[in-house]
């Protein structure tokens, strides 16, 4: 008897959003500083304190759900989730409940040049993030650092629309660029500004109906996530295969362990959050102005760019892939094009040296001081063969550290290629003069002894000859000596 | 006449007119609670007097050097002790939070301090705001100046019983259903709570955040629409604060006549003792010698009031008061090796009895299964009731009430009773569900105890309320009866 099962995922992600400060209060919002420094009545959730809505959450948060596909509610509005633990100062988070900000949207999925997948946004909301709690080695005491406490929050939630571990991961990467894109986030796992838990469930294929399924925390890379799901497949495809039931639960992946290891049934004891709507904030009014003046602001989202440059540039999938994934590269091509319309050499370039040289010095695109303009007239140097091509990836490392321009850095060092004959000749003639034992070993028949000859010319000439040129004419001279 | 038994205004005039200074108006206050503050005992907090006196030297200075100060600056006065004050306790009466200070100014501190007022201390309450009555303090209960053997009222009972007792020229207290118009009544004095969001609430410890105002509590119309235009005003700290204010003092003294009155039958009531009413009665005949017009009028959904109330309160004080955990601050209790058992042995002996049931309360009617029948329906009610208020303002300019039953009850009497206590308090829930202005003014005597008149406006219509108010006060002359405090009491 076989089994053949479908898997069906639905992802919950938390975004940390790029605001300068938190919100509900002016404490900044910043990562890495000495715990409990970022803190404020509000955000410490002292009596008396009140919540203040920071306008720029929303306008991040609104682009977020726009670049996501998202509808837009004119009317939403904060409720409190009620309970108790140590890193939640108010005892209560304040969230959206059931008028969230966004709803009903998606996200493509594409690979190898196709789209592959649409997957669904059932919801987008706002809401403050909780503090951190840390624990001390010998698991005697255990410490809490609110910086983190009023951070703000958008939480993604995605339909049942997923169909494989990896197709997990391709969404999360791709949900990162777009959000990238938008610059709403810096979506670094390693940070928490993103976040994913996921629901799982194994169902026979071909049918329709949701199996049981199982929410898994603590998954804090996009390799965790693929493994934990991975994992999950496997476990819960035995307990199926040899006719059990999956328990409603939630299970925490560890990373040690390789597997995920139960938290809390479901089944007993659901948690009541006792939502209620927020006495203490007005609820959002959007007008149709506002949102369309937002989405007006939107840069050009991730897919729709790596289709647009695959057919306008006739790039391949894989280049498209690379040069778009990220705003700042795909810009820098699109730039350098302007001025040096060939894609293909750029392409090769940009992926080849270019990206080459930024993962040695661990910088992106946009960090280092080589331009576009740069870039272009490096290419162009190359095509008036005027530069070789080991001229120039010297003159495009040397514009990469320095900042440069190409031009000024090959005027400078007099790093123009020699393709002058005369020149040329001049120099042959006297390498075949000064090294006669070269000569003679290669009228002996050591035809390798040209390669040592031709050393000499490039010495000579620091390297500038134009090397075909070069070693064209000094064969013509053997020849012409040897008769 | 002694110093302390003036009016804020009073004072503040002498102050202007060099008869008296800021040090001298203390010195006088800090005798008078040194003789009756130990049968009072309307304070929680009393601060060192030597820098109290510091304080009031201090604005003498600045007075002196011609500094334009608020028309308050130099007057001693308290603060409920549900009211942020930087460095110094702040205890809500509540064994939970018996040794907090916190690290911040409320607004309404803020306020007072740069207006150069005197604070003398943190008055008595309710513990947590809960009560009618101050005997939930954690501390001690307070007595009424009128009578000893009385309450004062609650839950801003101290800062009643302390203006009553000329311990202080004026306070603020906190009004979620009545904190201040109930205890003013009880207590003979003026009692406002403003139009929700006129006050900024920022530093109020929250009891019920969709119905708590700040309000003041004083010996007569005037001072309180002279501290109303010191808190009163936007603060962008509280997103529920209103845009703008108006400046009250300049209503009073302008005419009244021709001003609508309603008084509604479902008010005048069961419930509703014949003297007391009898009073109220003849407050309104004397607001048709001002010219006035009263009519009777109907509020019909003045049933549902109390259910809706309770719902509302209950919700958010379960909500409200879930941080006092025992985590970071406040009362922790030590047993327990779970985080579980930390949060429940904390929360069961740092809260009192009144403050558990109504957080159990409110947990029961917000818990999913239970929403829509409760809160969700509640928010509905409430919305009928704003409703009846509204449709009554386009007739009527202000809405006349008793603002109590009854007088000043015993200290210990009804207690036993909840139904008693929370039917008690019926007349003064309407104002915080529907977010308008209500005060309450002594207008007479039954057997020696203060009966207040509850007067609603609508929404930030204070002037127009103090202007009738102030007009009132004068016809009505029970003003400048004092209490005489005596350990034997009596009636």
């Amino acid at each position: 008897m076989s089994f053949e099962y479908e898997v069906v995922i639905g992802l919950e992600t938390h975004v940390e959003l790029l605001t300068e400060s938190k919100i509900f209060c002016a404490c900044p919002n910043r990562f890495g500083e000495a715990p409990n420094t970022n803190v404020c009545p509000v955000c410490l959730g002292l009596p008396g304190s009140l919540p203040i809505f920071n306008e720029n959450v929303l306008k991040l948060a609104l682009e977020a759900a726009l670049a996501l596909n998202c509808t837009i509610a004119h009317y939403s509005k904060f409720d409190r989730k009620n309970y108790f633990y140590p890193d939640l100062p108010k005892a209560y988070q304040i969230s959206q409940h059931d008028r969230p900000l966004a709803r009903d949207g998606y996200l493509e999925l594409v690979k190898d040049g196709k789209l592959i997948r649409k997957v669904r946004i059932e919801r987008l909301h706002l809401e403050e993030d909780a503090g951190k709690l840390m624990h001390d080695e010998a698991g005697e005491r255990s410490y809490v650092d609110y910086n983190r406490s009023g951070v703000p929050l958008i939480e993604i939630v995605t339909a049942p629309d997923i169909h494989s571990p990896e197709e997990a991961h391709l969404f999360l990467e791709s949900l990162r660029k777009t959000l990238l894109y938008t610059g709403v986030s810096d979506c670094k796992m390693e940070e928490g500004s993103l976040r994913c838990d996921a629901n799982i469930s194994l169902r026979p294929a071909g049918t329709k109906s949701l199996g049981r399924k199982v929410e898994i925390k603590n998954m804090n890379s996009f390799r965790a996530v693929q493994r934990g799901l991975e994992y999950e497949v496997g476990r819960q495809k035995e307990i199926l295969k040899a006719g059990g039931t999956v328990a409603l639960e939630t299970r925490r992946w560890s990373e040690e362990d390789g597997a995920t290891i139960e938290m809390r049934s479901k089944e007993e004891d659901e948690h009541d959050y006792l939502f209620f709507p927020e006495p203490d904030l007005p609820p959002l009014i959007l007008s149709e102005e506002f949102i369309g003046a937002v989405k007006s602001k939107l840069p050009e989202l991730p897919v729709d760019r790596y289709f647009r440059l695959m057919e306008e540039q006739g790039i391949s999938p894989y280049q498209a892939e690379i040069i778009t994934s990220s705003r700042e590269m795909a810009d820098f091509f699109e730039e350098t094009l302007k001025i040096f319309p060939q894609p293909q050499t750029v392409s090769n370039w940009l992926l080849g040296d270019v990206s080459g040289l930024l993962n040695s010095m661990g910088k992106e695109i946009d960090e280092v001081a080589f331009t576009p303009q740069h870039f272009a007239a490096l290419l162009e140097l190359l095509a008036a063969g005027t530069l070789s091509g080991r001229l120039a990836k010297d003159v495009l490392e040397e514009s990469f550290q320095s900042g440069r321009h190409p031009k000024e850095i090959v005027q400078k060092k007099g790093l123009v290629q020699i393709s002058d004959e005369q020149e040329l000749l001049r120099i042959v003639d006297e390498v075949i003069e000064d090294t006669p034992n070269a000569v003679n070993d290669y009228f002996a028949g050591n035809k390798k002894a040209v390669g040592f000859l031709m050393g000499q010319v490039m010495k000579r000439t620091k390297g500038q000859a134009n090397p075909q040129l070069a070693t064209k004419l000094l064969q013509k001279k053997l020849k012409q000596l040897e008769k | 006449m002694k110093l302390y038994e003036m009016t804020a205004c009073e004072a503040a005039a002498a102050l202007r007119k060099k008869e008296v200074t800021s040090q001298e108006l203390t010195e006088s206050v800090l005798e008078r609670i040194s003789g009756v503050e130990g049968i009072i005992k309307g304070f929680i907090t009393i601060l060192e007097s030597e820098k109290i006196l510091q304080e009031a030297k201090k604005i003498d200075k600045l007075l002196a050097e011609g500094k334009k100060l608020s028309p308050l600056a130099g007057i001693p006065m308290a603060l409920k002790d549900n009211i942020c004050t930087q460095g110094i306790p702040t205890t809500y009466a509540s064994k939970m939070l018996e040794n907090y200070r916190p690290s911040y100014d409320a607004h309404v501190t803020e306020k007072l301090k740069e207006a150069g007022t005197v604070l003398m201390g943190k008055a008595n309450m309710d513990e947590f705001a809960m009560g009618s009555s101050t005997e939930r303090s954690f501390f001690h209960p307070t007595r009424n100046p009128w009578d000893i053997s009385r309450v004062p009222g609650g839950s801003s009972g101290g800062s009643a019983a302390l203006v009553a007792a000329d311990e202080i020229f004026f306070s603020l207290g906190s009004d979620t259903g009545g904190s201040v118009r109930q205890p003013a009544s009880m207590c003979g004095v003026v009692g406002l709570k403003p139009t929700y969001g006129l006050v900024s609430r920022y530093g109020l410890a929250a009891l019920a955040p969709s119905l708590d105002q700040v309000g003041p509590l004083s010996k007569d119309v005037r001072d309180c629409a002279m501290v109303l235009d010191i808190i009163a005003g936007h603060d962008p700290r509280d997103s529920t604060s209103a845009k703008s204010k108006d400046n009250y003092v300049d209503y009073l003294g302008r005419e009244v006549k021709g001003f609508k009155i309603g008084f509604p039958k479902e008010f005048f009531g069961e419930g509703l003792e014949e003297p007391v009413k009898k009073v109220i009665m003849e407050a309104l005949a004397k607001s048709e010698q001002l010219g006035a017009e009263v009519d009777e009028i109907s509020l019909p959904k003045t049933p549902y009031v109390l259910p809706c109330y309770h719902l509302v309160v209950s919700a958010e004080i379960s909500s409200a008061l879930a941080r006092y955990d025992g985590v970071r601050y406040g009362f922790r209790a030590r047993e327990g090796d779970t985080l579980s058992e930390l949060y429940r042995q904390t929360r069961s002996r740092g809260f009192g009895s009144e403050v558990k049931k109504r957080i159990i309360l409110g947990t029961h009617v917000l818990r999913t299964e239970h929403y829509d029948d409760y809160y969700w329906k509640a928010l509905k009610v409430r919305t009928l009731i704003k409703q009846d208020f509204e449709k009554v303002f386009r007739d009527y300019d202000l809405i006349a009430t008793p603002t109590s039953p009854t007088t000043a009850f015993k200290l210990g009497a009804k207690n036993d009773d909840p139904q008693t206590v929370h039917s008690r308090d019926n007349y003064t829930r309407a104002a915080n569900l529907t977010g308008i202005p209500a005060i309450s003014i002594p207008c007479g005597f039954v057997e020696g105890l203060p009966v207040g008149l509850q007067i609603m406006g609508r929404p930030f219509e204070e002037g127009r309320m103090l202007q009738f108010c102030y007009a009132l006060e004068d016809m009505l002359g029970v003003k400048g009866y004092k209490p005489e405090i005596s350990v034997e009491g009596g009636h």
